[in-house]
């Protein structure tokens, strides 16, 4: 089988599913032995370089493969759609963000960092996406659940691993600050 | 008190958060007298203490590890005193912050003791901490909202395959369509009255099963379909009584393109 065989099949299976696909699922749509993990990662790298120009891009995520709109077209497309989609709250964004940077964790350490109560409405909102799961129990009194994300998470959030989150803001050393702390501010009452 | 002359200094122009008597509000007021109408607004902006103490050392554009406590502290008493006097239902959080607040201030009032231990922290370390690690995730947090999100960004390319037809846009139906289009029915069928029709019992059980058996095509049909006119009122109640049935059974559902469009049923998927 020619790669440009190839090629047309991979990109046709890529469109044709809803779920990312491995090179492994890509394999199994060939005879085994005939096409190689090699040839799909050719052909995947040749239609990436084929998209490159168009309104659809190949990202590559955590479990496979994804055909996509390109960001860019969206603010067209949104043109055209009646429903946009609903804005998700700070305090969601604020849980969200703690349980990806800081999984596995439990609710408590979560309320911890924000200094208010989490509610249960996120979290079911979280686990009903399927954004975040319990991963496991701390073994602490009343073993407490550990939420940590999901593959969901990464693809709706077009990133192929925890590593490609973007970098927490970096701690200011109090210790190194603490000589310029000014004890004497009782001045101030 | 030195720190009264806060700065003003946030000039650029932002969205309006409130509006109060006809007044735009595009900054939070700097001076610690809020209007109670916007003060509902202003209250769910914040995400909790931690998020307004932030609110209230940036406003002054100082730096978290230097935090005047005093100054602080009186202008997030004075907020929790405020909120309190109006009545609203303060999270105990707030309470609890204000309470922490009141111990640094009052550790930092005592004399220190010149042979101090070497490793004695500032009273305001532990404040310092938990207000870096949450800015940092509220960065995070905004970081994440950034990032290209499906629906909003991109939309995965997949080629539907079970059916060649638009989606329509379905909406729930309306006990009340449902009686509006039943008594539709009935209206119909009394203008046969003058048919003499034979009566015969007529079973709701055996009208669900032929039900069934009309839509087991998978076919969407006409709610007005499944009624025939010769059978008259009692068959049309039958009828009804056998769709509300099913329905309730969670054997049927109901679909209708457009309010006071035709309603159409299907046998439930699954």
């Amino acid at each position: 089988m020619d790669n440009a065989q190839i090629k047309n099949i991979v990109e046709a299976a890529l469109m044709s599913f809803d779920e990312p696909l491995s090179v492994h699922h890509l394999k199994q749509l060939f005879d085994e032995e005939a096409v190689s993990g090699a040839d799909i990662n050719l052909a995947l790298q040749s239609l990436h370089e084929d998209y490159a120009n168009r309104g659809i891009e190949l990202q590559q995520l955590s479990k496979g493969f994804r055909l996509q709109t390109r960001p860019q077209m969206q603010v067209w497309l949104d043109n055209l759609r009646q429903k946009k989609p609903r804005k998700l709250s700070r305090a969601l964004l604020e849980t969200l963000a703690l349980v990806a940077y800081r999984q596995p964790l439990t609710r408590g350490e979560i309320e911890d960092v924000r200094g208010v109560a989490v509610s249960s409405k996120i979290i079911h909102y979280l686990m009903d996406k399927e954004w975040i799961e319990e991963v496991g129990y701390r073994d602490a009194p009343g073993k407490p659940a550990l939420l940590g994300t999901t593959d969901a998470f990464l693809n709706y959030f077009n990133l192929k691993s925890l590593q490609d989150l973007p970098a927490l803001a970096d701690i200011k050393d109090f210790e190194s600050f603490e000589q310029s702390l000014d004890f004497n501010e009782q001045s101030a009452t | 008190m030195s720190d009264n002359n806060q700065q003003h200094g946030a000039t650029q122009s932002e969205m309006p958060f409130a509006m109060v008597d006809g007044q735009p509000f595009t900054e939070m007021p700097t001076d610690l007298y809020i209007p109670p109408d916007a003060l509902e607004v202003i209250l769910e902006a914040f995400e909790g203490p931690l998020d307004l103490l932030l609110y209230l050392i940036k406003r002054q554009n100082l730096d978290i590890l230097n935090i005047p406590i005093f100054s602080i502290t009186r202008q997030y008493v004075h907020y929790i005193e405020l909120m309190h006097k109006l009545n609203f239902e303060l999270a105990a959080e707030y309470l609890v912050m204000a309470a922490m607040l009141a111990e640094i201030k009052s550790r930092m009032l005592l004399p220190r003791p010149t042979a101090e231990e070497e490793d004695e922290d500032d009273p305001r370390a532990e404040l310092i901490r938990r207000l870096q690690e949450y800015e940092r995730f509220k960065k995070a947090a905004d970081d994440i909202d950034e990032l290209p999100r499906q629906e909003r960004d991109f939309i995965p390319v997949v080629i539907h395959s079970e059916s060649g037809v638009l989606e329509q846009q379905i909406e729930t139906v309306d006990i009340r369509e449902l009686v509006l289009a039943f008594q539709s029915v009935m209206a119909r069928v009394e203008l046969k009255t003058s048919h003499a029709v034979s009566r015969e019992v007529l079973s709701v059980k055996d009208r669900m099963a032929s039900v069934m058996r009309q839509l087991s095509s998978g076919k969407t049909t006409r709610f007005d379909e499944l009624f025939t006119r010769q059978e008259g009122k009692q068959g049309a109640l039958v009828s009804f009584l056998a769709i509300l049935e099913l329905l309730k059974a969670h054997m049927l559902e109901l679909v209708q393109n457009k309010p006071f469009g035709p309603i159409y049923l299907n046998l439930a998927s699954e």
